[in-house]
């Protein structure tokens, strides 16, 4: 199961139905948040990926399970977060981080990740780094990863200031990322 | 203002009469440039429904008032949302019941031609498709020649025309539908033939499709004759009608020639498929009438709905008949060929009887264009 802020039902509904509820659903996700939406109609998987990209959202991709599609899409409001000016003084390419063999700390969101993340990557959310940064240790290379390095720099400037020594922002980030991906979906 | 619901019928005649219409497509953007409904007088605009959630107001202007309007989708639902909201805005639109997915089931029987002794010789237009069927009738019986699976509109027809099915042939495997034939041959007791070389992994019993076979439909002999025809599968066969019809399956379009490659064997084939078209077609009678199992384009219908032309007219003006030069022809046929039809393996194997799939599964196999031909 992959993990998701808010889910939708919408099994059963034939189309026009699972996007005019998921539009209705996306009211009440928090920008950011990612929403599950379960469907039984194949024209959704096409549909869902294509309004998502109309209005702007990222749609993270879908499964199939017993005829069921769970299709995942996070919520995004273009304007604020993709342009946020990026502020943690150290950073690193892609290729840096990959090649230097250490730990690449990817903070998008649980299902951003098992749609596809660099083999090897540690999947700690944005939003649970305050709680979990004791799995991480405080003097090891840590290069941090998300989707188009907004997050990042925010996951970033976290750690060193909880004390953190050795910390990079990965930029481009997973949008420039073109390697082998490793993924826990079917 | 009112929303009206079209047939599939309703819509093929607007195609058959080359009516103007207008169609609103509310698929999305990929849906709609891989496939859609072709008329030669038909004016199109593609905004994906999920666009109009909001209202219709922004599209109004694109909207004509001064012709019929259709509003089409996959299935239906979307095309009913949009057309009620258009309406509500004092639109009077219609939208197409089924959605595409009626459309691309829809048959059209056309009568293409008289045969000896008061027979007659019918194509089924399947326009959403590009799939052509026939039945041969004369004096109580029938035979079906490449037919869809739509069974109950063969069936049915010979009812009407109160005719037994007596013969039921697929001039090949086919690549790109999924084939009625042994369904109809079983419900019918009609015989049910398929070309031996492109039958070696089905796993039921048929006739085989030789070189040279020949049936009578009637008593007074209206004669089927196969001709062994090669290149876009390897048990191609065509068959000679009444001396006057040459069916040729997918070696020779009105357009264009049947391509060699959905068996994945593209190489292998081409020499046959130039033996077939440069020398054995050759030798036949140039008044012969070309029906093939598929049109591609709608310049390839005529005036009457019908797609069928002289031999003789298509060894002038098709492309495919004209190129002198050998090498230029296996490089046509076999680089750069179009993309295969949707899910072909699985449709292939649904013809050999390997996989029986629902008739949901049967649909959403044959969404798309037939794309069997190369140009």
């Amino acid at each position: 199961m992959i993990k998701a802020d808010v889910q939708l039902d919408a099994k059963g509904l034939a189309c026009p139905m699972p996007i005019v509820k998921t539009k209705k659903a996306m009211n009440d996700v928090a920008e950011g948040q990612v929403l599950e939406i379960q469907a039984t109609d194949k024209g959704s998987v096409a549909d869902l990926a294509a309004w998502s990209k109309t209005v702007g959202h990222q749609y993270i991709g879908s499964q199939e399970d017993n005829g069921v599609f769970y299709h995942y899409i996070r919520k995004c409001n273009q304007e604020a977060s993709e342009v946020a000016e990026k502020t943690f003084a150290y950073t690193a390419t892609n290729e840096e981080a990959i090649v230097s063999g250490a730990t690449i700390l990817d903070v998008r969101e649980a299902a951003e990740y098992a749609f596809g993340h660099i083999p090897g990557a540690v999947s700690i959310p944005m939003g649970e780094l305050a709680q979990r940064m004791n799995e991480l240790q405080q003097d090891e290379a840590i290069y941090v990863i998300c989707r188009t390095g907004t997050r990042s720099d925010m996951a970033a400037q976290q750690l060193a200031e909880a004390g953190f020594t050795n910390i990079k922002n990965v930029l481009p980030g997973m949008v420039g990322y073109e390697g082998e991906l490793a993924k826990e979906v079917n | 203002m009112t929303v009206t619901a079209w047939t599939a019928a309703q819509v093929a005649r607007k195609v058959i009469d080359n009516k103007e219409f207008f169609i609103l497509d509310v698929r999305n953007a990929d849906a709609f440039e891989e496939w859609k409904i072709d008329g030669h007088n038909f004016d199109y605009v593609n905004i994906p429904y999920f666009e109009l959630l909001d209202g219709v107001e922004e599209i109004l202007p694109q909207i004509p008032t001064d012709k019929d309007v259709l509003v089409v989708c996959a299935k239906e639902g979307s095309s009913i949302m949009v057309a009620d909201m258009l309406s509500e805005a004092g639109r009077e639109v219609g939208y197409l019941a089924g959605g595409m997915k009626s459309w691309s089931m829809y048959l059209e029987p056309i009568k293409v031609g008289d045969l000896a002794n008061g027979g007659e010789l019918y194509q089924f237009v399947r326009l959403g498709k590009g799939c052509l069927s026939y039945m041969a009738i004369s004096e109580g019986e029938a035979a079906i020649i490449d037919a869809v699976r739509f069974t109950e509109v063969f069936t049915k027809f010979a009812e009407d025309k109160d005719v037994q099915i007596k013969h039921v042939f697929d001039t090949h495997l086919h690549a790109d539908h999924i084939s009625g034939g042994r369904h109809i041959a079983e419900v019918t007791g009609a015989t049910y033939y398929l070309p031996p070389k492109d039958a070696e992994e089905v796993v039921f019993d048929y006739a085989p499709l030789e070189d040279g076979l020949t049936v009578n439909i009637g008593s007074s002999a209206i004669e089927v004759g196969a001709l062994y025809s090669p290149g876009h599968t390897i048990g191609s066969t065509s068959f000679v009608i009444d001396g006057k019809y040459l069916l040729t399956g997918d070696i020779l379009f009105i357009d264009s020639i049947g391509r060699p490659d959905l068996a994945g064997l593209a190489e292998d084939w081409v020499g046959d498929l130039r033996e077939t078209l440069y020398a054995r077609y050759r030798t036949l009678a140039e008044d012969l009438i070309v029906l093939p199992a598929h049109f591609m384009i709608m310049d390839e219908l005529n005036a009457d709905g019908t797609v069928a032309k002289r031999l003789g007219d298509l060894f002038a003006e098709n492309h495919g008949l004209n190129v002198e030069d050998e090498e230029a022809f296996r490089s046509m046929v076999t680089d750069n060929l179009p993309p295969q039809p949707n899910a072909y393996q699985e449709i292939r194997h649904v013809n050999m009887g390997k996989i029986t799939p629902d008739n949901d599964e049967q649909t959403e196999m044959e969404i798309g264009p037939n794309r069997c031909a190369v140009r």
